[in-house]
């Protein structure tokens, strides 16, 4: 007896620190992500008082926007906050405190409200990468000038405008709103979040009708023998084959020989479809399998024939199930980064994508190219990115839970 | 309930229908300009890219990242709509490449030399800055190593950098790298392994007698441990080095010159890869980057000469352009000159030379 105590007790630790080490590495992760990450949710701006001076916008009376010296606009009203940067290096080492993304900025105003033009404005545009990551503290600004992106002088020019006021960190609403950037202060998620949209409905509209049918067809009509054992067996293999084999098989079947266009949301959602397939026919069966035969036997007794057996009784006591095994198979697909890459999606694409045909990234990818990217200031928007991505998953997770807590019935 | 599924189905046909009836719509004009190839070039291709896109009235060129293999081979698959206009690349095109361009009806390749990418080999700024010699390099790293008689090799039996040359520090030899996947790989090997290589005689012979003996013993790298394969990830690669300044890494200058606060660069040759050293050609490990455009798209996709006009303009690849802010190293300003002249004519490559 006490030999038979002490094993359960040893047992019980054991399944305890399992758990605890579980629970510590996901800790760790979520710390690092987030202590990482949300600096990336505040970006530094710069108040600068721009005088959009027709000189130098229309020199000839007419204003092209595509030609149009925005650039030199920043450049003045910046000399102006600066007076003592002269000579060609000097300047040089103080365009870079601001970002390019200010003479787009200016562009966008001016093409919305002409009537600025000749107006000085005073305007929040905002700072370069490295001038963000020094006010963030990711540039040490205290080592040897040689090893620092920031030179001793622009050090100093930051911190005059920043004693004046006119730097501040605001909430970085270009992550949200702009496409993929090769300037980290300008990148944002709209255009993988979209991407990733599309791709999901294309995924939803194809793989819940094809699943919840085929899954009806094998568990109500389809008769049993050697022929639907093999088709179980083949669909249970489909849901655990690597998912870099569906993104192979859909760079053969759809670029190659249906020659639909590369990079496409509609081709990702296709072969996600292709993956999230196995998963909800095996949900969809055993929500199905857990209706009780009583309700089928009432119904069929009553005269019901087995269609209507199916579609007025069956189903709707299913569909939770279903729905939640749908949901799990979506929030699989959102994460899925491998099959893309066969398919072409690791892509640089600054247009946010307004169709299915639209070349688009997926957030996962997005992750993958901008933790791949040099410029240190991707390192935190990479890891907000993740954030993003996470927060999704638990929605869609939850929605998962809810909807399994609301609707289930008990038998 | 029936009504429900009904309409469920309708929806799903409809997205289908509607889907490739937009599809087919893709295929009959591309307005964009569509970018492959390497993912060395991909850095500064996307810069160009954004700033064109931003610049002009034309939409920003999708640049893909598929390697510089891969993006060539989807290049020389045809000319058409359906095919990439350009195809970056971190080596020069092969005949082969050319010559399955040329079967594919791609006969007018323009070629375009972008710049110069260092290779550094670089370890933790609180370590000790190593003065290597391509032939250290290369006798810390090859599988196997020159024996003592004459035509012997033996099994790499070096286990730490003072084994290789006295007059380097005994510290175990740990090198992160690239895969074999990758261009950087590629040209490490090329250019650091076979330099150091070519320094024993009797094997520098072989490259005249036995090509493929010659290529086996300078382009393998060692297998046990003592050469580790990173993936292709240089930021990692960076992060580790942090955390191990006994290890070293390999990986383009322009990661080094990001992090020049935490990791630093050895001498090769005496040379410290440097921005001008590279820019000079005195620093060994550096290779030219690529670029091939269809002559055959230009004037049929919209932008596609804008967008080359931009990457050949000072204000991007000259000397204080903002490629080289992005660690793009400049060609001297006689070979821009040619370069961006040969780009405005369109001047085909011609292959016949080789």
């Amino acid at each position: 007896m006490p030999r038979r105590r002490r094993k359960e007790f040893t047992f019980k630790l054991l399944g305890m620190v399992a758990t605890a080490i579980g629970i510590v590495f996901l800790g760790l992760f979520f710390a690092s992500l987030i202590a990482e990450g949300t600096s990336a949710f505040k970006q530094t701006f710069l108040k600068l008082d721009i005088e959009l001076s027709e000189d130098v916008l229309a020199p000839d009376g007419e204003l092209d926007l595509a030609y149009a010296d925005f650039d030199g606009l920043v450049r003045t009203a910046l000399r102006a906050e600066i007076p003592e940067a002269s000579g060609r290096r000097d300047r040089r080492e103080l365009y870079r405190i601001v970002s390019v993304g200010a003479a787009y900025q200016l562009r966008d105003l001016i093409a919305q409200n002409p009537d600025l033009l000749g107006t000085t404005q005073s305007l929040w545009v905002p700072a370069s990468s490295n001038v963000d990551m020094l006010i963030k503290g990711n540039i040490d600004a205290n080592i040897e000038e040689a090893l620092r992106p920031l030179s001793d002088k622009q050090i100093g020019w930051v911190r005059q405008l920043q004693d004046q006021g006119r730097l501040e960190s605001r909430f970085n609403r270009a992550l949200f709103t702009n496409g993929d950037s090769r300037e980290p202060e300008l990148a944002g998620i709209k255009g993988a979040v979209m991407g990733s949209v599309y791709m999901l409905l294309v995924t939803m509209a194809l793989s819940f009708p094809i699943g919840v049918a085929a899954a009806i067809y094998l568990e109500e009509f389809a008769p049993r023998n050697r022929w639907s054992d093999l088709i179980e067996v083949n669909i249970n293999n489909l849901a655990a084959v690597p998912s870099i084999v569906f993104g192979l098989l859909g760079l053969a079947v759809f670029i190659n020989w249906a020659a639909l266009p590369r990079a496409a949301p509609l081709v990702g959602g296709l072969v996600l479809t292709l993956l999230t397939l196995p998963v909800i026919i095996i949900a969809s069966r055993a929500a199905i399998k857990a209706v009780p035969p009583s309700i089928r036997e009432a119904a069929l007794g009553l005269g019901a024939s087995q269609t209507q057996v199916v579609f007025h009784h069956v189903l709707p006591l299913a569909l939770p199930g279903m729905l939640t095994g749908a949901i799990i198979g979506m929030s699989r697909a959102l994460g899925e980064s491998a099959p893309l890459l066969m398919i072409g999606m690791v892509a640089f694409i600054v247009d946010v994508p307004g169709s299915l045909t639209d070349p688009a990234t997926a957030l996962p990818v997005q992750i993958f190219l901008w933790a791949d990217s040099p410029e240190r200031a991707f390192a935190e928007r990479t890891s907000a990115a993740i954030i993003v991505l996470l927060g999704f998953l638990l929605v869609m997770n939850l929605t998962a839970v809810i909807l399994r807590k609301r609707m289930e019935r008990k038998w | 309930m029936s009504n429900h599924r009904k309409s469920l189905s309708l929806a799903a046909i409809a997205t289908i229908g509607l889907s490739l009836s937009s599809a087919a719509f893709a295929q009959s004009g591309r307005d964009y300009v569509y970018i492959v190839g390497s993912s060395t070039v991909y850095p500064f291709a996307t810069v160009v890219a954004e700033r064109f896109g931003r610049g002009s009235e034309f939409k920003t060129p999708k640049v893909e990242s598929t390697g510089s293999g891969g993006g060539l081979k989807l290049f020389c698959d045809g000319v058409g709509v359906d095919y990439p206009d350009v195809a970056n690349s971190s080596r020069a095109i092969k005949q082969s490449e050319v010559d399955s361009c040329a079967a594919n009806g791609v006969t007018e390749i323009v070629e375009v030399k972008i710049g110069y990418d260092g290779i550094v080999f670089a370890n933790a700024i609180q370590a000790e800055t190593m003065t290597l010699s391509r032939a250290d390099i290369f006798l810390a790293l090859a599988k196997e190593v020159p024996g003592k008689a004459e035509g012997e090799l033996i099994e790499n039996p070096y286990q730490t950098w003072a084994d290789v040359n006295p007059d380097l520090p005994a510290i175990k030899i740990e090198v992160l790298g690239p895969p074999p996947t990758s261009g950087t790989r590629d040209a490490f090997v090329e250019l650091a392994m076979e330099g150091g290589c070519k320094a024993t005689p009797w094997i520098a012979a072989l490259k005249s007698s036995d090509k493929n003996r010659y290529k086996a013993i300078c382009h393998t790298i060692r297998e046990d441990g003592r050469f580790v394969e990173a993936g292709e990830n240089d930021n990692l690669i960076v992060q580790k080095l942090q955390a191990n300044p006994d290890a070293f890494g390999i990986f383009g200058f322009s990661f080094l010159d990001q992090n020049m606060e935490k990791v630093k660069g050895s001498l090769i040759d005496g040379v410290e890869p440097t921005f001008d050293a590279i820019a000079d050609g005195e620093y060994p490990v550096s290779r030219p980057l690529y670029f091939y455009a269809k002559k055959a798209h230009v004037d049929v996709i919209p932008g596609l000469r804008g967008f080359l006009r931009e990457f050949t303009s000072e204000r991007a690849w000259g000397e204080e352009g903002y490629l080289s802010d992005r660690g793009l190293i400049p060609m001297p300003d006689a070979e821009r000159k040619q370069v961006a002249t040969a780009v405005r004519d369109l001047t085909p490559l011609s292959m016949a030379a080789e």
